[in-house]
């Protein structure tokens, strides 16, 4: 197994600093997306700061192992605007998708990162296409008290930017100038202060992501989720594939991001959560990603959290051939707590990407992250996160936890827990653990007559188990056993029968 | 009374253990069936552990219906017995055979000697997180092609040995006390209802009233589907409950006295050496 993603195969650019260039990323080709005046004047800001930006290089620690090295934008290209028999298909696929999370306060569901349809408070799951294929999507005030407590609309319906938009999520590399620099729309979720939104929003992404041409199709989804002071709310965000039926199939991702190089036509997915808790406001999140194997996924997730505020985060990543997912979890002021929980499962040839920073900016702040995932047959993941505490973060008690299982030989888990404190009077802990299947677990269940492949499974499931459990929402746990199980009875029996042995 | 009916002719035949039924062959329904028959039949069994020779020749038949004990000292052996006749990863056979209902099981893997009948109880039962008991013998039982257990049945399985109906659902093993890891263990016997159980010290940990209530499940589980028992054990008072046709001393990876209930009234008076090795098991010449 090589040490890192890229290392197989020669470097395509020359060592020195050179600009790559993005010929279909152009100012121009931002502009081209349309929207309101303000969005189109901030997607060419950004394209500005796009053209001044180099690609990231695995040098730099944040993108160590993750195979950007060999990564080619130019192998994609902006997708186009997803005519109305994609919504109308896209629709369908999201209604499925949100029965098995029962009772919703509202439904977004974005189309290659374009808002097609809201539904309002309205008792089911079936998805108000009302608003379809219009220009305008306008949103829902949803204010069961007529007080507006939860709005719910699409930024490009909005004559001026959301407030909370860029508001936590502040940028910094290629891929986040890039997602700014061809944003055209976002699902926006507000919450108006001191209310209490009893079921979680939904939001649900569908990617298609058409090939352009012979290049794959780039999407930028983007949730703005905004919580006001003493608020309550839960959002749970889905990351699908429009064609459900794909899900699953092998895209061949053999070297992580260097994938779009070699194989091609994929979508590539470069989104960005945001998600700002005001004072003694209280946020219930999720974020399921389940990408067909042919997707690149680069996703941010950005949140504040303010004095006495709490943020539960929970993430499960299941799909892309390379998926990258950066969690800037900032708790900023004191009091505040943030727990973010995720759960990772690689087979194949994925590549799985996690780099985590837990910020405290103020007194008293904590937070706990535990990342949990398993890698099998020739897959990948990398963890690498930071804690850092910053000056008079005094009192502060941060925690950090990785946990990985290797199931096949072929198979390799990277896990680089960091500290930067500056402050003294603070509990920091970091731990962090590699390895196979515990043998003795392994035996115990055979010794049920129990077969290996089904042992394998019932150990792996057992192991997301307590994740599961502290999901912030039912369906979210069991969403995550289902496809725990789902992807470990797709691998092949033999891929299994060899692991971990010996 | 009639002894052991597959049993070698010997001592133990005129032993006073528990009474045998003379139809081996008959079997109820629901059970492992492939495990009777012969039962387990152990010849000159040699096993290794790290370079070790830990079994230098092991003779055991446990035929269906019998309940067997094998005694003896720490380090003599007698849980490398048990995960050698299990298959667990780690031991080295040197030498012998071991079959069960005549099926070679030494080129089996662990989960298919279970499959055939075998089950064993270990000493130290395993943690598992997060896989609750009951979703396990589900597991267990539709590999071998047989229904999930009814919730009825669970229950009084559980309640025979008096395990709270609520670990069904708890992870095996996870944060149990020594003692309902045994009851645990029984109860899983009973549902799995294995042709021949290994029971590792399966009295460690259990309170007298818990190990009666053990003893008596597996006393039952003889009579009723004819369960062939080989029970480890330091102490004589599992032998009281459980009341075996044969005991058998292991002492350095050897049964050095095999006879009835009187050896381990013996070993009470005189403890385990230094014996004169009594080649009395039978096979062994």
């Amino acid at each position: 197994m090589s040490a890192g993603i890229g290392t197989e195969r020669s470097r395509k650019v020359p060592s020195e600093v050179e600009v790559v260039p993005l010929s279909r990323f152009t100012p121009d080709a931002a502009l081209a997306v349309g929207g309101p005046s303000w969005l189109v004047a901030r997607r060419a800001a950004a394209a500005e700061r796009l053209q001044a930006q180099s690609m990231p290089s695995e040098a730099e620690e944040i993108w160590r192992y993750s195979g950007i090295d060999t990564f080619d934008l130019d192998r994609f290209a902006p997708s186009l605007a997803p005519g109305d028999v994609a919504v109308a298909a896209a629709l369908a696929t999201a209604r499925s998708a949100a029965v098995s999370f029962g009772a919703h306060a509202a439904l977004v569901v974005t189309l290659d990162g374009r808002v097609v349809a809201i539904q309002g408070p309205g008792s089911g799951t079936g998805v108000d296409s009302a608003g379809v294929g219009g220009a305008g999507v306008g949103g829902a005030g949803v204010d069961g008290d007529g007080s507006g407590s939860l709005q719910v609309y699409a930024a490009a319906a909005a004559a001026v930017p959301p407030t909370a938009l860029g508001a936590v999520a502040v940028g910094g590399d290629a891929f986040d100038e890039l997602h700014d620099a061809f944003l055209c729309d976002a699902a926006v979720v507000d919450v108006a202060a001191g209310s209490d939104v009893g079921h979680p929003v939904l939001v649900i992404h569908l990617v298609r992501g058409d090939a352009v041409g012979a290049r794959g199709g780039a999407v930028f989804p983007r949730t703005v989720v905004r919580l006001g002071e003493g608020a309550r709310a839960g959002v749970v965000e889905l990351i699908l594939p429009a064609a459900a039926a794909a899900a699953g199939a092998g895209g061949g991702a053999r070297d992580g991001l260097a994938a779009a190089t070699g194989t091609g036509l994929g979508p590539l997915v470069v989104s960005v959560a945001e998600l700002e808790v005001a004072d003694g406001a209280s946020l219930a999140y999720a974020n399921l990603q389940e990408l067909d194997h042919s997707a690149t996924q680069v996703a941010v997730q950005a949140s504040r959290v303010g004095t006495d505020g709490e943020l539960r985060s929970f993430s499960a990543v299941a799909g892309g051939g390379y998926a990258r997912l950066r969690t800037d979890a900032t708790v900023a002021g004191s009091g505040a707590r943030s727990t973010l929980l995720a759960a990772y499962l690689g087979t194949g040839d994925q590549v799985l990407d996690f780099r985590t920073r837990q910020v405290h900016a103020a007194p008293r702040t904590h937070s706990e992250l535990l990342f949990k995932g398993a890698v099998a047959d020739t897959a990948r993941s990398v963890y690498s996160g930071l804690i850092r505490i910053r000056r008079g973060a005094r009192g502060s008690d941060a925690l950090q936890t990785n946990h990985n299982l290797v199931l096949s030989e072929g198979a390799r888990a990277d896990s680089v827990p960091n500290l930067d404190i500056e402050e003294n009077d603070v509990r920091c802990s970091h731990a962090s653990t590699v390895g196979p299947i515990d043998e003795d677990q392994r035996y115990y269940l055979e010794s049920r007559g129990i077969e290996p492949t089904v042992a394998e499974r019932l150990v792996v499931a057992g192991f997301f188990t307590d994740l599961a459990a502290r999901a912030p929402f039912d369906g979210v746990g069991r969403r995550l056993q289902a496809l725990v199980g789902e992807q470990l009875i797709a691998r092949t029996p033999s891929a299994t029968a060899g692991a971990g042995r010996g | 009374m009639s002894g052991p009916a597959t049993m070698e002719p010997g001592p133990a035949g005129s032993g006073t253990g528990r009474s045998v039924r003379g139809d081996t062959g008959g079997v109820s329904g629901g059970a492992d069936d492939r495990g009777r028959g012969q039962g387990l039949v152990v010849e000159g069994l040699r096993a290794a552990v790290g370079g070790r020779e830990v079994l230098r020749g092991i003779d055991l038949r446990v035929g269906p219906g019998e309940v067997h004990a094998v005694m003896g000292p720490n380090g003599s052996g007698k849980s490398t017995l048990s995960h050698v006749l299990m298959g667990r990863p780690g031991y080295d056979v040197l030498g012998g055979s071991v079959t069960l209902g005549g099926v070679d099981l030494l080129a089996l893997p662990t989960w298919e000697r279970a499959r055939l009948g075998l089950f064993l109880a270990p000493q130290y039962p395993t943690e598992v997180p997060g896989v609750g008991l009951a979703h396990a013998l589900a597991e267990a039982l539709s590999g071998r092609d047989r229904p999930e257990p009814d919730r009825t049945t669970l229950e009084a399985e559980a309640e025979r040995v008096g395990l709270g109906v609520a670990m069904l659902e708890r992870a095996l093993n996870v944060d149990l006390s020594g003692g309902e890891r045994k009851r645990s263990e029984t109860m899983q016997l009973a549902i799995v209802r294995p042709g021949v159980a290994i029971l590792d010290e399966i009295d460690s940990g259990l309170d007298v009233d818990g190990l009666r209530a053990v003893a008596r499940r597996v006393s039952d589980a003889v009579d009723e589907w004819g369960l062939g028992v080989l029970a480890i054990t330091h102490y004589r008072r599992l032998l009281g409950e459980l009341q075996p046709g044969m005991v058998h001393v292991l002492v350095g990876g050897r049964i050095v006295r095999s006879g009835g209930p009187e050896v381990a009234e013996e070993l009470e008076r005189s403890g385990y050496g230094p014996d004169t090795p009594v080649p009395l098991a039978p096979g062994a010449g």
